[in-house]
């Protein structure tokens, strides 16, 4: 993981990325275009958002409280009106095909809201009656099954622990068999072993072809889990990006030589390394690949010593995904 | 992949749940209004009654079990679709029918269908009731269940509004007990309205139950305040104004979607 062994940016902008948008899919499950929410207190929550959510991943979408990432998802879901833009899921508009593009939609909501004196089998296989499917018994108990509730199917939930009541919600989700699963802050209070149940499920989802989009606030969750990472501040979308190649810039890192005469340019003769010059020609940054089988530091710093520059200090970074995060999040404000 | 036109599935689905809840709590739901409808029988029936006077030919403690049953019926229907509704706004699980492949008019079929489907059942229980204690006879067997059943669905839609309407538990209780009780109580429950003086006589015109009991009671006893056309009127005027006033909260999202 990551962010582990984070560090700081040292002169590594958040700016590239910004414009690292993928070319658009041509099939997407969800298609979000200039989405816009403002809240009757006049609280812009959403500003003309456009994302595509490709059929089949886990996409994760980051960002701090409050920057629009559970309005975003009530509006695909139905339980907040747009103010402008349309949503299409599974092909359907949202608004006026509702019925089609919500039958192909399960929503786990952040808040754990359950009723009390229902059983847990009876309230998920409510659910199931509410999305319009026929019963089902067999799909009911495997779903039970998987999320570890059969031997509590027949037990008040309000008998629950908090974290069997979030399996319970995530078993009324699934029991309409979605396309497309909702997990809006999935892990907020949730102990280790269901973390690891519920990633296990999620990945399952996804062999089966379930798309599944969930928001956090965990920079790790989101790189353990995710496909595609999405960050989302202050109700705009500021990076899209797969994951595999947000995590190849990051694994990117930087040796920073304060120099001890300045340089305006690099020497020809060191032009076989990533170099630039920073600082004002003070410092020269070395950029490389950490997971690559040779750095090329020590190669560096001996054809540096055979060029006649020699430095006063020197200092290595890198950036995490979280430092990407803050920065860009920052940035925004 | 098209989604049927009427989710068959959901409206079951509600009514069920519904249901279900009565039969969790049957004192609640069912002996606490049989009990209490019954010492209105004992009191006014069997105490008081043989002391009136018949009222247009009719046995005092005969003359008020439509009348009682329709306080029961307005007062259960009322509770029922307000708590149907606004229980799960209160705990949040609302999210699930929100978020769920359901017209609006499906949710209030399945709401109100099963809110009154348990008040017309409380209604006639109560009725059986009354036979032990008082001698009935029912004219208009036909036009009594019609007032009933037209009766529970009208007043379940106006349940459903409040619970709609209700941003908190006092206020689930306010219309009901504030409004609903004394409207019922003056609208002829245990008198006829041509008891009453001329003046209190047309002010009690403007109050809409006064139409309900007396047609009511026209079915058992084919005696009326007023004419039963217009009591079917007036009931489903007051029918429309509440589905009209359904369709406007859903279509603006009222208290359910911001």
């Amino acid at each position: 993981m990551l962010a582990t062994h984070r560090g700081v940016i040292a002169s590594s902008p958040a700016a590239p990325y910004i414009l690292a948008m993928p070319a658009a899919d041509p099939d997407p499950i969800v298609a979000v275009r200039n989405l816009s929410k403002t809240y009757a207190s006049g609280f812009a929550a959403l500003k003309s958002i456009d994302l595509e959510i490709r059929r089949g991943e886990i996409f994760a979408l980051l960002g701090p409280n409050g920057a629009g990432k559970t309005t975003l998802i009530s509006i695909i879901c139905g339980l907040v009106r747009p103010s402008a833009g349309t949503v299409l899921a599974a092909g359907h508009d949202i608004i006026a095909d509702y019925r089609a593009a919500r039958a192909q939609i399960g929503l786990v909501p952040q808040e754990l809201t359950t009723d009390a004196f229902e059983t847990v089998r009876s309230t998920v296989s409510f659910s199931r009656g509410l999305f319009g499917k026929p019963r089902d018994p067999g799909h009911i108990e495997r779903v039970l099954r998987d999320l570890s509730l059969w031997d509590k199917r027949d037990d008040r939930i309000m008998t629950l622990s908090g974290g069997m009541k979030r399996r319970v919600l995530i078993a009324k989700a699934l029991s309409h068999e979605p396309r497309i699963l909702f997990l809006d802050e999935p892990t907020a209070g949730v102990d280790v072993e269901l973390r690891q149940d519920m990633w296990r499920l999620v990945r399952k989802l996804r062999e089966d072809g379930v798309t599944i989009i969930l928001t956090t606030h965990y920079i790790e969750e989101a790189e353990e889990m995710a496909d595609r990472i999405g960050v989302i501040s202050k109700g705009e979308i500021i990076l899209v990006e797969d994951k595999a190649e947000l995590m190849r810039k990051l694994g990117k890192k930087q040796l920073a030589l304060s120099l001890q005469r300045p340089l305006e340019v690099v020497p020809d003769a060191l032009a076989s390394y990533d170099l630039s010059i920073a600082a004002d020609g003070a410092e020269l940054v070395y950029t490389y690949d950490t997971r690559a089988e040779r750095t090329g530091i020590t190669a560096l710093l001996r054809d540096l010593a055979e060029a006649g520059i020699r430095f006063s200090d020197l200092r290595t970074s890198q950036s995490s995904l979280e430092d990407i995060f803050v920065s860009l999040v920052r940035q925004d404000r | 992949m098209s989604a049927p036109i009427v989710n068959v599935h959901a409206i079951r689905a509600i009514f069920l749940f519904e249901m279900a809840r009565t039969w969790r709590t049957p004192m609640q739901s069912i002996l606490s209004p049989v009990i209490s409808t019954s010492l209105y029988f004992v009191v006014f029936g069997a105490a008081i009654g043989p002391r009136m006077q018949a009222i247009d030919g009719v046995a005092y403690g005969a003359y008020i079990v439509p009348g009682l049953i329709m306080l029961s019926l307005l007062t259960q229907s009322i509770a029922n679709a307000s708590f149907g509704i606004y229980f799960p706004r209160f705990t949040g699980t609302i999210y699930e029918l929100l978020s769920a492949p359901v017209a609006w008019w499906e949710a209030v079929l399945a709401y109100v269908g099963a809110a009154a489907a348990k008040s017309i059942l409380l209604g006639l229980l109560i009725l059986a009731t009354a036979t032990l204690f008082v001698p009935l006879q029912i004219a208009h067997p036909g036009w009594m269940l019609l007032f009933l059943v037209l009766t529970a669905t009208t007043f379940s839609l106006f349940g459903f509004i409040i619970g709609i309407w209700a941003d908190g538990f006092e206020k689930l209780q306010v219309v009901p007990l504030l409004i609903v009780t004394p409207l019922a109580f003056l609208g002829g429950s245990f008198y006829s309205i041509e008891m009453l003086p001329p003046f209190w006589r047309t002010v009690t015109l403007f109050n809409p139950v006064v139409y309900l009991i007396s047609g009511f009671r026209w079915s058992f006893y084919g005696v009326a305040d007023v004419g039963v056309g217009l009591s079917l009127g007036m009931t489903l005027a007051f029918l429309v104004a509440c589905v009209a006033a359904i369709g406007w909260i859903f279509r603006t999202g009222y208290r359910l979607k911001s």
